[in-house]
């Protein structure tokens, strides 16, 4: 599989309908390389959590379709292949809502994470990895997870998918509803898990300013549509990036990052 | 006879009987674990297989062994072809067609057992004997014992099972959240089937075990109805329940039967074990240990 041409996953100009009649994403296109971290920021219901549910397989369980396009992971297309299929070719999906088995024990959520893998002397030595990781989990291994805090249960869910060994890992919203200490610590620890296991990760996230600095790369999405993607640092620098998510407007709304674009586009035909 | 012993004589029994409920017990709680199911025909299922057995043994004249090994593949294959016509069609549904659709099937097996087997009551003779051990002030009938056995031999298999094993904890991931087992890689329909066929092995245990006590026709299904007031005592997700449940059921049935039967002529048996449900389900909906939803703020 040493294909070292062309990236690690490639969304192809993607269409998603729900139940038939819902069309949520309308031509969505993103690369992943290996081994790199990628954003994909964007505003509640823009679609990122359907685009990472395209990758995983997931939709399905959602009577949601790959109607247009294609995903290709390592070359391969696998938008047709069901969630199991996607986990062992090395994707493994953090679903958004911290969403651990509340009735299991932490360690044997972690195990489940592990349920592809067949060697169980690796994946001992990966649990210990994981505890290394999160040393909190390590002291929580015997309690239900459903009782352990949010941040735990986080952790628990991001340790989880390691357990799997994947290339790729879609992370949904991992700072949702945690304090921003917590967010910073565990992004932190993806960065680390990153850099020296070598996981890729797509970031779906609202909170752009903590996304942008763990990733290289970064798209916006709107409405179903990137409608903005670009080296990390420039769209962290970008005006409309920042006027977008860090500048409120008038009331304590957000701005739509198209009145930016249409402000801006005004702005050149003055000038 | 004294009091007390009378009364222990009533305890020894509830608890050998319980037990054996118990086991059938497990056959429900192992479905609604995992697929969250609940069956209705668990007590058909104990019929069907109670059936087979004397069916090898007498029409075809068939050792005991294989007659044993030819109930328990019969029922795992019925488990698993039952899940895949029947309940995978049903998945995503409102529980009330999975709970319509098993009692149909239910009336279907009750209609079934005897048209391919007969109405007669046929016996399932097992070589242990009837004369009651005798263990001052109690004595046992062998087959209680036996079934007793049985019983908490694979309570503690099925026990080990889902806390030890791979295959176990997955099963309770699926239990747990379908969509999120899926995530991890989990193929939970293949979950689905093998709950199914866990549930025949345990069916098949009890027809023996209730067959050889009760004799094998369609009023064998009948033990079926214990399985409920255990399962809510116990919970309907739980293993140590079914246990605590079952033993529960099985002494207040024998002890209350005991007491009361001589004054109202009998079947305090029957009814006993639902009041002390009906008590349960006002007291703790959620069964001793049931599965509690858990709610975070
Ligand atoms: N299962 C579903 N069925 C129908 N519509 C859905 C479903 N899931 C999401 N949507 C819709 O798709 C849009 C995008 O949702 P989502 O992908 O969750 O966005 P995000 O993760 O960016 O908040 C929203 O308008 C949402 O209402
Ligand atoms: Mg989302």
């Amino acid at each position: 599989m040493g294909e070292t041409s062309g990236p690690l996953l490639s969304v192809n100009n993607i269409e998603v309908i729900y139940d038939h009649v819902i069309l949520v994403l309308k031509g969505v296109s993103l690369r992943v390389p290996e081994g790199g971290i990628v954003a994909l920021l964007g505003a509640n219901g823009a679609g990122k959590s359907t685009t990472l549910k395209a990758v995983s397989g997931l939709l399905r369980t959602e009577r949601g379709d790959v109607t247009k396009g294609a995903v290709e992971f390592r070359g391969q297309p696998i938008h047709r292949k069901d969630p199991a299929d996607v986990v062992q070719r090395g994707i493994v999906q953090v679903m958004e809502g911290r969403r651990v088995f509340e009735h299991l024990t932490v360690e044997e959520n972690l195990l489940t994470g592990a349920y592809t893998r067949r060697n169980g002397q690796a994946v001992r030595q990966d649990l210990a990895l994981v505890y290394r990781y999160f040393p909190r989990l390590a002291e929580r291994r015997g309690a239900q997870a459903g009782y352990v805090s949010g941040g735990e249960q986080q952790m628990l869910a991001i340790g989880r998918a390691l357990m799997a060994r994947p290339k790729l890992m879609l992370l949904d919203e991992p700072s949702m509803g945690l304090a921003p200490m917590l967010v910073a610590e565990i992004f932190d620890i993806v960065g680390r898990m990153n850099r020296e296991e070598g996981v890729a990760v797509l970031l779906a996230e609202q909170n752009a300013p903590m996304a942008l600095r763990v990733a290289q790369h970064g798209y916006v999405m709107e409405n179903g549509r990137i409608v903005l993607d670009g080296d990390a640092k420039a769209l962290g620098e970008n005006e409309d990036v920042k006027e977008f998510y860090l500048g409120l407007s008038g009331v304590g709304q957000r701005k739509s990052y198209r009145d930016v674009k249409h402000y801006r586009r005004r702005k050149r035909w003055l000038s | 006879m004294g009091d007390w012993q009378f009364f222990a004589l009533l305890l020894s029994n509830g608890i050998l009987i319980g037990l054996m409920y118990s086991l059938i017990a497990l056959g429900f709680v192992l479905v609604y674990k995992a697929t969250d199911a609940i069956n209705f025909a668990q007590g058909e299922f104990v019929m069907i297989a109670g059936f087979v057995v004397v069916g090898f043994l007498i029409s075809y004249g068939a050792p005991l062994w294989l007659s044993l090994v030819a109930a328990l593949l019969a029922m795992i294959a019925f488990g698993f072809g039952l899940e895949r016509a029947m309940l995978r069609k049903l998945i995503g549904r409102p529980i009330i067609a999975v709970v319509m659709a098993t009692i149909g099937l239910a009336a279907v097996l009750r209609g079934l057992g005897p048209l391919l087997w007969g109405a007669d009551t046929k016996p399932l003779v097992l070589p242990i004997g009837d004369e009651p051990i005798l263990l001052e002030p109690l004595f046992i009938p062998p087959i209680q014992l036996v079934g007793a056995t049985v019983s908490l031999l694979f309570l503690g298999l099925f026990g080990w099972f889902f806390l030890k094993s791979r295959k176990g904890i997955a099963m309770r991931a699926v239990a747990d959240s379908q969509q999120v087992a899926m995530a991890m890689g989990i193929n939970v329909e293949r979950y689905f089937a093998l709950a199914w066929a866990m549930t025949g092995v345990v069916s098949a245990l009890g027809g023996v075990i209730w067959g050889n006590m009760l004799g094998v026709d369609v009023h064998l299904s009948l033990v079926g109805l214990k399985v409920f007031p255990v399962v809510i005592l116990g919970g309907l997700d739980s293993i140590p329940g079914a246990i605590v449940g079952g033993l529960i059921v099985g002494v207040v049935e024998n002890v209350a039967a005991g007491y009361i039967d001589p004054f109202v002529g009998g079947g305090t048996k029957d009814f006993a074990p639902y009041v002390v449900m009906i008590i349960a389900l006002m007291v703790r909906p959620y069964g001793i240990f049931g599965k509690q939803i858990i709610e975070r703020v």
